[in-house]
């Protein structure tokens, strides 16, 4: 029996030299090309209609948890780079929360759609497209409150300090006082009410929220927790121009 | 004349799979295991939260991806040459019976599938629980080995690489999603008319002969935990049906067959 890698090759001498020599230019040119051609992410206008959720399982073939995690990486690339200097400002943002619906539907269990609704999409300069992931969020945390929680409580806090809503902020604090009732759950969350009625700016509210995510275990991933931690720097940093300004 | 060997199905598989180890699935495998970490690990570096459990899912479906690939591709490959070669009518002259051979066969190639999924698991313990993984590790052995079993059937009753190839992928990607075919045709926007109802039925009839492959080897039991003993009994018991009727078919077809 002969083994896989067992030579029954000529040597290379054997290979006529202009052959050689063409196969080397094919690959420059095949590698000059694509380097010519790079592609960086992709245009807001770029993202398609999204799937139902039903099709995204059909297209899973029985892999829902790892297709929803690769949909929701391939959905935060769009309008994430090129010549943006804020990312995510373009995005059709009706359409980016149907994404987002029928990746959770995919996967309930994930944290991913909820965590980059809320700390990614939801914080866009624009009040309409703020709101309208926020209003995502408060839908979908219905579903299952234990776990959904801090997607909502970071909203609540969206509301009061970006969007000026109080009514709002109190609204998601309530309903995460009424339905988060896990034992786990700090009791500042299930006194959301009061904290956000509390007359704290938004730097010393979201330290409190990132310190008692930590404190809990909630939050075990440690890329989420370096990009919580920059989240936090950048809204210091610039809480800190607004107060010089 | 020396006697008979007793059992002459072990020693088939035990050259089968002699021929898988020497051959180059070993090295496919092992590059396997190389791009689906290298892949998660990328993954990894571009998600914001979930970035272990992106790479334990990940990492998992692409490593169940390739064992049936290889598997499939292996038994097909190996099935084809031999008939080529004419090494099954040599093997068929000696005094070993056509059942025999072809079982010997499957076994061979179900423990080489074995095998290839064992190594598979291995890199998830960086990720998941060993009680989680050892339930998705032998769900991945019993499908290799129902994916060898249909790649048997359909090389050795087709005769042709190409179509032997087309028809276990058809079979195992039917049998992945016909879960969610049968959900979408059964949908409350579904066409309430003749030929709608026709296809419901059609799709109902055809998820009568296809293995329910959506329901094992999940990449969710990484994550979220193993399914119950009971519950994976119930999904395997399933698979170890389908073998039963793929290696039936396989021999029924094997011994009325004109070489």
């Amino acid at each position: 029996m002969t083994g896989f890698w067992s030579g029954r090759e000529r040597p290379l001498a054997a290979v006529p030299a202009w052959i050689a020599l063409l196969l080397a230019l094919a690959l420059a040119g095949q590698v000059f090309s694509q380097f010519a051609r790079r592609v960086g992410a992709p245009s807001a206008a770029e993202l398609p209609h999204a799937p139902s959720a039903r099709a995204l399982r059909l297209a899973s073939l029985g892999e829902p948890a790892a297709l929803a995690r690769l949909a929701m990486i391939w959905l935060q690339a769009f309008d994430s780079g090129g010549a943006n200097t804020v990312p995510y400002q373009q995005l059709d943002y009706p359409r980016v929360v149907a994404w987002l619906r029928a990746i959770l539907a995919t996967d309930p269990r994930s944290g991913y759609p909820l965590f980059a609704a809320a700390r990614v999409y939801a914080e866009n300069a624009d009040p309409a497209k703020a709101r309208l992931v926020c209003e995502f969020i408060f839908e979908e945390f219905a579903a299952d409150p234990n776990r959904r929680w801090p997607a909502l409580a970071h909203a609540a806090l969206l509301a009061k300090h970006r969007l000026h809503d109080l009514p709002l902020a109190r609204r998601y604090a309530a309903a995460i006082g009424r339905l988060a009732t896990d034992e786990s759950i700090p009791l500042w969350a299930r006194q959301m009410e009061i904290f956000i009625l509390e007359d704290m700016n938004e730097l010393d509210a979201a330290k409190v929220m990132l310190g008692g995510l930590l404190a809990t275990g909630r939050i075990r991933d440690p890329e989420e927790q370096r990009f919580l931690q920059r989240r936090l720097d950048e809204l210091e940093s610039r809480l800190k121009g607004a107060n010089r300004r | 004349m020396k006697d008979l060997p007793r059992f002459p199905s072990i020693i088939v598989a035990g050259y089968t799979l002699v021929e898988a180890l020497r051959s180059g699935l070993p090295w496919l495998a092992a590059a396997s295991v190389v791009a689906a970490l290298g892949l998660s690990g990328f993954l990894s570096q571009v998600a914001i939260t979930e970035a272990t459990a992106l790479q334990a899912s990940v990492c998992g479906a692409l490593l169940r991806a390739c064992a049936v690939f290889l598997i499939a591709a292996h038994v097909v490959a190996s099935t084809a040459r031999e008939a080529n070669d004419k090494g099954l009518e040599l093997a068929l002259a000696l005094p070993i019976s056509r059942p025999a051979y072809y079982i010997g066969k499957l076994l061979g190639f179900a423990c080489a599938g074995t095998l290839l999924a064992t190594l598979f698991a291995l890199p998830l313990l960086l990720w998941s629980k060993p009680a989680d993984l050892a339930a998705w590790w032998i769900s991945l052995a019993a499908e290799t080995v129902l994916v060898a079993a249909a790649a048997l059937f359909f090389a050795s009753a087709l005769t042709q690489m190409v179509a032997a190839m087309a028809a276990t992928a058809g079979l195992y990607l039917l049998g992945r999603s016909i879960a969610a075919i049968q959900a979408i045709a059964g949908g409350p926007l579904a066409a309430d008319s003749l030929p709608g109802e026709a296809a419901r039925w059609a799709v109902d009839a055809i998820a009568l002969l296809l293995p329910r492959l959506d329901l094992v080897t999940r990449g969710e039991w990484l994550l979220y935990g193993a399914p119950t003993a009971s519950e994976l009994f119930l999904s395997l018991s399933g698979l170890g049906l389908y073998l039963a009727l793929l290696a039936m078919a396989g021999l029924f077809d094997f011994s009325r067959r004109n070489l």
